[in-house]
């Protein structure tokens, strides 16, 4: 175990990814500490130029923009992480047993995860809205996980099929185990790396869904999200105004946590996964 | 006989994390002209790097440490010479992998594979005069010419490790290192590849074989003569034949007497297999390395290295023939 | 004598339509108590396919097998492997690698139901003496720190400490040195003798049959070619089969 993490620690992709991943969190978290305002309380007027008074300017409606994106980037991360567990754990539970069972079971539940694939999230966003009063954070980010699950699922059935046949697996059924409990004991632990991997992915996919649904209107209501200050420069003409503090940070943020998450991803593979191991 | 190839002390190690475990140590071995010579031992005893050391592939983690490497007239420093030349490698020693299916690029053919191998040492190569070659070759060994439009995973394993060899063998190398070319394969198939090595030598399309194998039975029907390994050591060589019914070394007795083939003295009595496992080679034990496990040891073996007692055609290393002369 | 287990017609096809594959065609054959017989056969002849039918990890296509004169069928499979044991051939993907000795041995006694800890303890203990090994310096290990050896006997003691009437030995030395193959053929040999168990040892080498059983069933794409008592198989075959499959054996001796 100690060797694995010296060896992500000697690669220089996994230590910039933590670093900025660790910056990022840390930003979301201590930041509301250390700054008490309300974000949604407007400071001054419209897209007021960064000063002393708000380092990174007011956006349309005269809020902080920098208060506005340590609260938002708390809210982005939230949805990112329950949309990412969500979408992990489903993936999990239907591609072992899709890949233990096999036979009918697994054709049928690859033939619904096929159909999942094939619906679009914001199909499902939209027919929400319309029947949902509102639209919480806790809402969207398990909607955008219960449409997200099924490219985990196919990777995680691939993967369980292939360790179904391995010889322990017999020897834990001829010891009378379970199938939950041979899912649980003698498959589950060889794809823990794996399922992290799936889960890092996952969680760079929703954080960028989060903001790809705010910019078309669909956000999370009275709260502030990375995507949703995006969608408030566009909609206040940010751009045309030349207002570049409006839309540039949030832009900025998105990048560089999807960025490292996937950095972070390339060297977790490159460490758990020995045929992509460089001699 | 002439000789074709010797290594003269050869010394490798793996290096990781500033450790250093030497697998190879102190080897020196004589192959001759139109001769198969067998190497054998138990997993880990060294014949693979060794194997790795003669083909000359060895890249870190192993190092080659010493060792004088003479081949048909020159003599090539391992230690030194990182980068042997490509003329060298490939061209004069080539190598015969253990799993076939490995080795061979899944999505290409058998006459692209072929010219791969070729141009990789004959850039200027046509495709056409590759496959010509190819075909002329499979045709002298009488294999089918049909397995060059074929992919890797049409062929069975036996036929799929032949041609492996017929592959490897295309550029004419001098001396070709097996390295457990049949341990995948039954019986029937394993038959098949020594005999297309033999039929490889008689035709002089290669010189000289070194051929690895954990087992007994095979290497005393292939080899001309087998040098037994222990913990990185030569311990006993000398003429198949003799290696089998009159072995000198306690462990070449042992691993002899372990052998189970259907001859009718096998169920007369009771087979015993070698108790204890090989030394850690992080940490070698002083004197002979196979005294732990011997049940002839005295202190003597366990306290001082034994010399090889014999001559360089038939020797052992075991104080138990102190004083013999071969 | 009473048969332990009669294995009647068994088949198995894999896929179906033009790409069936039979794996096992019409196997039949009959094993005493105490009897070991092996099943020779080179890769692709059906002989480990043969095994799992007969572990039940695999359903026949066709055939049935009788267990003490009893269908298999309606013997509850928690209840028919207490009765019939396996050991595989790779002493090292058998092991899950993420748990030790102990508990490896502690799952296959829950086939007993709860136990008291002492009585666990006691039958661990004395399954791996049985073996040659050392309880105490054994029960805590994982697979990584076990040699090749150590990890076959392993798997040797989980099966006869659940002291089955029958054990299914898959290739159980093929993964292992020519030097450490007599060792545990010898251990089976004694697992017979002091237990009673049958064996059904399944290998492509028939030198190791040769030694270690009583009668050899000789397989052939999923065919079972000729069967008889070792001796009679290997100095006077009859099938053109086990004949090339005799004289491609390298001799050793002469």
């Amino acid at each position: 175990m100690n060797s694995l993490l010296a060896q992500l620690l000697s690669k220089g992709r996994f230590r910039v990814s933590v670093a900025v991943l660790l910056l990022v969190v840390a930003f979301a978290v201590l930041g509301p500490m250390l700054d008490t305002r309300n974000p949604l309380f407007a400071v001054g007027g419209r897209y007021d130029p960064p000063s002393a008074n708000a380092i990174l300017g007011t956006d349309v409606i005269g809020n902080d923009v920098f208060l506005q994106l340590m609260h938002g980037l708390g809210t982005s991360l939230k949805i990112g992480l329950i949309a990412g567990l969500v979408a992990t754990a489903i993936g999990v539970f239907i591609g072992t047993l899709a890949g233990f069972l096999g036979g009918v079971v697994d054709e049928l539940l690859m033939g619904f995860t096929n159909v999942v694939i094939t619906i679009p999230t914001i199909v499902i966003l939209i027919l929400l809205s319309v029947a949902l009063e509102s639209r919480t954070l806790v809402s969207l980010a398990l909607i955008i996980g219960v449409t997200s699950w099924p490219w985990t699922a196919r990777a995680v059935r691939a993967q369980t099929a292939s360790l179904r046949v391995r010889e322990h697996v017999d020897i834990a059924r001829l010891s009378g185990a379970s199938v939950f409990s041979i899912i649980l004991w003698e498959i589950l632990p060889y794809m823990f790396s794996y399922i992290f991997m799936a889960f890092v992915l996952q969680l760079a996919s929703a954080i960028l869904s989060e903001a790809a649904l705010s910019l078309l209107g669909l956000g999370p209501d009275n709260t502030i999200s990375l995507g949703k200050m995006l969608q408030l420069a566009i909609q206040g003409e940010a751009i045309r105004t030349g207002a570049y503090w409006a839309f540039l940070p949030p832009t900025l943020l998105l990048t560089a946590i999807s960025f490292s998450l996937l950095l972070l991803q390339s060297s977790l593979d490159e460490v758990f996964n020995p045929r992509l191991r460089r001699a | 006989m002439e000789t074709l190839l010797s290594v003269k002390n050869l010394c490798a190690a793996y290096v990781q994390g500033g450790q250093r475990v030497r697998v190879v140590d102190g080897v020196s071995l004589e192959l001759r002209r139109g001769e198969v010579l067998g190497i054998a031992g138990e997993s880990g005893c060294g014949k693979s790097t060794l194997a790795q050391v003669l083909a000359l592939l060895a890249r870190p983690p192993l190092w080659v440490e010493q060792g004088e490497f003479w081949l048909d007239g020159t003599i090539y420093h391992l230690a030194q010479e990182h980068r042997l030349s490509r003329e060298l490698r490939g061209c004069k020693v080539a190598m015969l992998p253990q799993g076939a299916l490995n080795a061979l690029n899944p999505t290409a053919r058998i006459r692209e594979i072929a010219l791969e191998v070729i141009r990789a040492h004959q850039p200027k190569t046509t495709p056409q005069e590759a496959y010509a070659r190819t075909q002329e070759r499979l045709e002298r060994l009488g294999l089918p010419v049909r397995v060059l439009e074929a992919y890797p995973h049409q062929l069975s394993g036996g036929m799929r490790q032949r041609v492996v060899t017929v592959i490897s063998t295309l550029l004419n190398p001098k001396v070709l290192i097996a390295d457990e070319p049949t341990s995948a394969l039954d019986v029937s198939s394993q038959k098949a590849v020594v005999k297309l090595l033999r039929e490889l030598l008689e035709q002089r399309v290669i010189e000289g074989v070194i051929f690895i194998a954990h087992d007994l039975p095979l290497l005393r029907n292939v080899a001309d003569r087998i040098a037994i390994m222990y913990a990185g050591k030569v311990v006993e060589l000398g003429p198949s034949r003799e290696m089998v019914e009159a072995s000198r070394h306690p462990y070449t007795k042992a691993l002899v007497e372990a052998v189970l083939v259907p001859e009718p003295y096998i169920r007369q009595r009771r087979v015993e297999g070698i108790e204890g496992t090989p030394p850690d080679l992080r940490a070698p034990p002083p004197g002979c390395r196979f005294a732990p496990r011997c049940r002839y040891a005295w202190a003597r073996c366990r306290e001082l290295e034994p010399p090889p007692f014999g001559d360089k055609e038939r020797f052992a290393a075991c104080w138990l023939l102190e004083g013999m002369s071969a | 004598m009473k048969s332990l287990l009669q294995v009647r017609a068994l088949s198995r096809t894999f896929g179906s339509g033009k790409r069936a594959l039979q794996a096992v065609k019409g196997v039949s054959f009959d094993l005493a108590p105490g009897e070991i017989v092996a099943v020779v056969g080179e890769s692709g002849s059906g002989k480990s396919t043969l095994a799992r039918l007969i572990l039940r990890l695999l359903s026949p296509t066709e055939g049935q097998m009788l267990l003490e004169g009893q269908d298999v069928q309606r013997i509850p499979l928690r209840t028919y492997w207490r009765s019939v044991q396996a050991v595989f051939q790779d002493p090292y993907a058998a092991f899950n690698q993420f748990y030790s000795v102990q508990r490896l041995l502690q799952k296959a006694l829950t086939l007993f139901g709860p136990l008291p800890t002492q009585e666990r303890k006691a039958r661990m203990h004395l399954a791996l003496q049985s073996v040659g090994l050392e309880p105490e310096r054994i029960l805590g290990k994982y697979p990584h720190q076990l040699s090749g050896g150590q990890r076959q006997r392993v798997m040797v003691a989980r099966a006869i400490m659940l002291r089955p009437r029958l054990l299914v030995a898959d290739e159980p030395t093929s993964a292992l040195d020519a030097s450490l193959r007599a060792t545990v053929l010898n251990l089976l040999k004694d697992v017979r003798q002091k237990h009673g168990m049958s064996i059904i040892f399944i290998t492509h080498d028939i030198g190791q049959a040769y030694y270690l059983s009583d009668r050899i069933l000789v397989m052939y794409r999923g065919e079972v070619v000729e069967e008889g008592p070792v001796e009679q198989v290997v100095e006077q075959s009859q099938h053109p089969y086990t004949k090339r499959l005799l004289s491609d054996v390298p001799r050793f001796h002469g």
